[in-house]
């Protein structure tokens, strides 16, 4: 591995947390950012089950895309194909987690099932293939678990400022009218528009 | 033919192994579990409020099925699960009388005032915190709702200021008990008995000063009370649930009319 790869896997990671943030700047997994976002622990499991989920899922599904599908010509099969794939997959990591490590089942508790209808776990697995056939020499599978895993820790980070600004809204005095979703929506946009402030962040550190 | 069958094989192949793999994987893996307690879970209320003093239902549930627990714990399923419960165990009945929250204060804004208008965050425990509350009473029901916000089943709700228990609705499983900062809400046993409705600590004076229902220790309940059962103590007339007999004459002596029967 040169020091080129090496440049090119930290800026995809940083990239992934920053600039490429799935909730901030994509605006997939939005149901988990509302729904799990109220206390902090609740939304650093959730966080820790889809980094697990979208690591796994992409160490998989990619091997399928270009060893089944490519070769068949079967590539608009991508989709249902891999929502099948990760659907088991989310379900056999759910078994063998049960089985071998207790403690971090108890930890995820029902987020691990949730995560197997996350759009970002599948916008993760579809993305990765996107970015390979924009660059076949420099985007390959390594990079692509490598955007993976910074993506679950972008994440990771977007939910968990977001419980913070939420808990301070718990002892907010706040209009009668926008009560309940409605700032809840206004505070997530405002923490949307404040990750706007990193593009072009990455490139300039690296490029 | 084939460019559509083709496809098609490969989904359900890939569906068919998926679910293979599953199947086989919770086969290998499959973790054991006690039946027994499951079982009791399931006949368990699912609130999974506390009250038991086990982390939740299951908890509980586990408990009992190692027989280190005693069926009848549960107060917001009462006498019909306990029953039920030391049936399957095997366990003679068990007697479990049904609980309910009494709050012990009437000060509604027709009887007393606050002292300051509180703006900070909605809630009792949050409003403690500032000289004791916004009640002119001390010892009153602030009437943020904090009891609301803890109880499961809805029971209860906040009237002109105070907290009301609907005993119908309350199941006894004391989650109120704790959130109250004032500790006015008590469980006691539902049948016909005597309720005092106020809580002041305060001396009869003081208390007709800054409410117009309080206690204010006259003793004429206590006089009047065949059973012994009501007696003054901190300035405020108490009730010893075991000794009332319901029969009502405190209520019709009070002068402040804050003496309650429950259940009728």
């Amino acid at each position: 591995m040169n020091g080129e790869t090496i440049k090119g896997l930290v800026s995809i990671f940083l990239a992934a947390i920053l600039t490429e943030n799935y909730i901030l700047s994509k605006f997939l997994g939005i149901c988990p950012f509302l729904g799990v976002s109220k206390k902090l622990n609740t939304a650093a499991s959730m966080s820790m089950a889809v980094t697990l989920v979208m690591v796994i899922a992409t160490a998989v599904t990619w091997p399928i895309y270009y060893g089944l599908l490519v070769p068949n010509e079967l590539e608009y099969l991508e989709t249902i194909v891999f929502i099948l794939i990760i659907a088991a997959l989310v379900q056999l990591i759910e078994i063998f987690l049960k089985r071998y490590m207790p403690p971090l089942y108890n930890a995820l508790g029902i987020y691990l099932p949730l995560i197997t209808t996350n759009c970002a776990v599948l916008g993760v697995t579809m993305l990765v293939i996107d970015n390979h056939a924009a660059s076949p020499e420099t985007y390959g599978f390594l990079q692509a678990i490598v955007n993976a895993f910074g993506s679950g820790i972008g994440f990771l980070v977007a939910m968990v400022l977001f419980a913070g600004v939420r808990e301070r809204l718990e002892t907010c005095d706040i209009p009668k009218c926008l009560r309940g979703l409605p700032i809840t929506l206004i505070a997530a946009s405002l923490v949307s528009v404040s990750f706007l402030g990193f593009q072009g962040l990455v490139d300039g550190l690296l490029g | 033919m084939y460019e559509i069958l083709f496809p098609v094989l490969i989904v359900a192949g890939i569906g068919l192994l998926a679910g293979l793999g599953l199947a086989i994987a919770s086969a290998v893996m499959a973790v054991p579990k006690d039946e027994k307690a499951e079982k009791i879970t399931e006949m368990l209320p699912g609130a999974n409020c506390g009250a038991c003093g086990f982390s939740g239902c299951s908890g509980y549930a586990a408990a009992l099925a190692k027989g280190e627990a005693k069926p009848g714990l549960c107060s917001p399923g009462g006498a019909d699960v306990a029953a039920e419960i030391s049936e399957f165990l095997g366990l003679g009945g068990v007697s479990v009388e049904k609980k309910v929250a009494v709050v012990r204060c009437s000060g509604s804004a027709d009887y007393t005032e606050n002292k300051m208008e509180y703006a900070g965050i909605a809630g009792c425990s949050a409003a403690v915190l500032l000289a004791g509350g916004p009640a002119s009473c001390q010892y009153g029901c602030m009437g943020l709702g904090d009891c609301v916000k803890a109880c499961q089943y809805g029971a209860i709700e906040i009237c002109n200021g105070v907290a009301h228990v609907d005993p119908a609705r309350c199941r006894g499983c004391s989650m109120c008990v704790a959130a109250c900062p004032k500790h006015l809400i008590e469980l006691v046993p539902y049948r016909p008995q005597a309720v005092v409705r106020c809580s002041s600590c305060d001396k009869g004076p003081q208390t007709n000063k800054v409410c117009k229902i309080g206690c204010i220790g006259c003793m004429k309940c206590e006089k009047t009370c065949e059973a012994d059962a009501i007696h003054v103590k901190n300035f405020h007339a108490e009730v010893d649930p075991e000794k009332c007999t319901g029969c009502g004459k405190c209520a019709e002596v009070c002068p402040r009319h804050v003496i309650d029967l429950l259940g009728s």
